[in-house]
């Protein structure tokens, strides 16, 4: 018994475990989601970290632990950002004809993630820290907490919403298209990028190379514009 | 293979230092996606190399989010005391923004070029 104490000491402090966890929680996860004929339900993403969440818990590992072997997969989230640069180029013509619908669409799709998400929390009585850290929910995570930092925020808090959101847009946004007829992939891809940053853009690629290079420029532009537009609506308006 | 992952890297680091350099609010990842996005524009296509390794990347993207998603375990009790507020304004803003952003660009891309609707549809 005490050996296999000692063998548990020993791999939870290596960065292995954490790292075969990770992708093991997601090919479960991923086959769970192929078993249900890919029902949006069953995210992948919201499985594995659910998994993950309570074996830290059961097993009280501190998520400083567990990240030291998962930063491998994290890591690799720069160069796959970059690489999206490869789709938008598949996509070049398409964007190229449609330049200002483009720009029109993030920029109304980023004034609504914005001012929706700070009336809903305000109408319905919540914290002032939540105000000040929901504004960027839509936005990737790097910048999401930059803004909330100028606002007045907490970053961290801004961190959790900006995941949860993501996961939201990817498995509620396919279906409300559907409802709403909008069958252009074009449009399909901006809506996702906007509202649901980098988990939407992973969702939108599953589905069409084209849905996920405009999703891409969707979370890159949108960054851009509510990094600009949040900070600057919040001071005249406060 | 191992020259388009270095490439990719560099893209990043360049646009990473870029950031810090410019202060602009757009992450060094973003930027390193323009850096190579222009690399594509002026080479007029994309190589066998570049194209394989981004296609490993980006098919398994959501992968990449599960180690921040773990993360949400340090924020359960900021979660928790305003639950109600925070759950209800992302299931409704995030949908509220889906539908917002696509009903626009159908319409602004319907009304500026009325013979190209016929390639809709899936």
């Amino acid at each position: 018994m005490n050996n296999l104490r000692d063998v548990w000491v020993y791999l939870s402090e290596n960065p292995l475990l954490h790292l075969t966890m990770t992708l093991a929680a997601y090919l479960f996860g991923h086959a769970v989601y192929r078993w249900r004929g890919f029902n949006p339900l069953f995210n992948p993403v919201l499985f594995a970290v659910t998994l993950i969440v309570i074996i830290l818990l059961v097993t009280k590992t501190s998520y400083q632990t567990y990240f030291q072997g998962a930063q491998f997969v994290h890591f690799l989230l720069g160069p796959a950002t970059v690489a999206l640069a490869v789709p938008l180029y598949n996509q070049i013509e398409r964007v190229r004809r449609s330049v200002v619908p483009i720009l029109l669409s993030i920029l109304a799709g980023s004034l609504t993630a914005s001012i929706s998400a700070i009336g809903i929390v305000w109408a319905l009585g919540g914290s002032r820290e939540s105000l000040l850290s929901i504004g960027p929910k839509s936005v990737t995570t790097p910048v999401a907490m930059g803004i909330a930092q100028e606002l007045g925020g907490l970053p961290s808090l801004t961190a959790a919403l900006v995941i949860l959101t993501g996961i939201a847009g990817a498995m509620l946004g396919p279906a409300l298209m559907n409802r709403l007829g909008i069958k252009d992939w074009a449009a399909r891809g901006l809506a996702m990028g906007v509202a649901s940053h980098g988990i939407g853009t992973a969702r939108a690629l599953q589905v069409n190379e084209a849905a996920g290079a405009f999703s891409g420029l969707a979370m890159g532009l949108n960054a851009l514009a509510t990094a600009i537009l949040l900070p600057a609506l919040w001071h005249a308006f406060r | 293979m191992v020259a388009w992952l270095a490439i990719l890297a560099a893209c990043q680091l360049a646009g990473e230092i870029f950031a810090q350099v410019t202060h602009l609010p757009v992450p060094g990842p973003v930027w390193g996606m323009t850096l190579l996005f222009g690399y594509l524009v002026v080479n007029g296509r994309v190589p066998d190399g570049l194209g394989k390794v981004a296609n490993a990347l980006l098919s398994n993207l959501s992968l990449l989010f599960v180690p921040a998603g773990a993360g949400i375990i340090l924020h359960f009790k900021l979660l928790a005391a305003d639950w109600l507020p925070l759950s209800a304004a992302l299931v409704i803003s995030t949908l509220l923004t889906i539908g917002v952003t696509a009903s626009a660009m159908t319409f602004l891309s319907r009304k500026s070029r009325p013979s190209i609707s016929g390639e809709q549809g899936e």
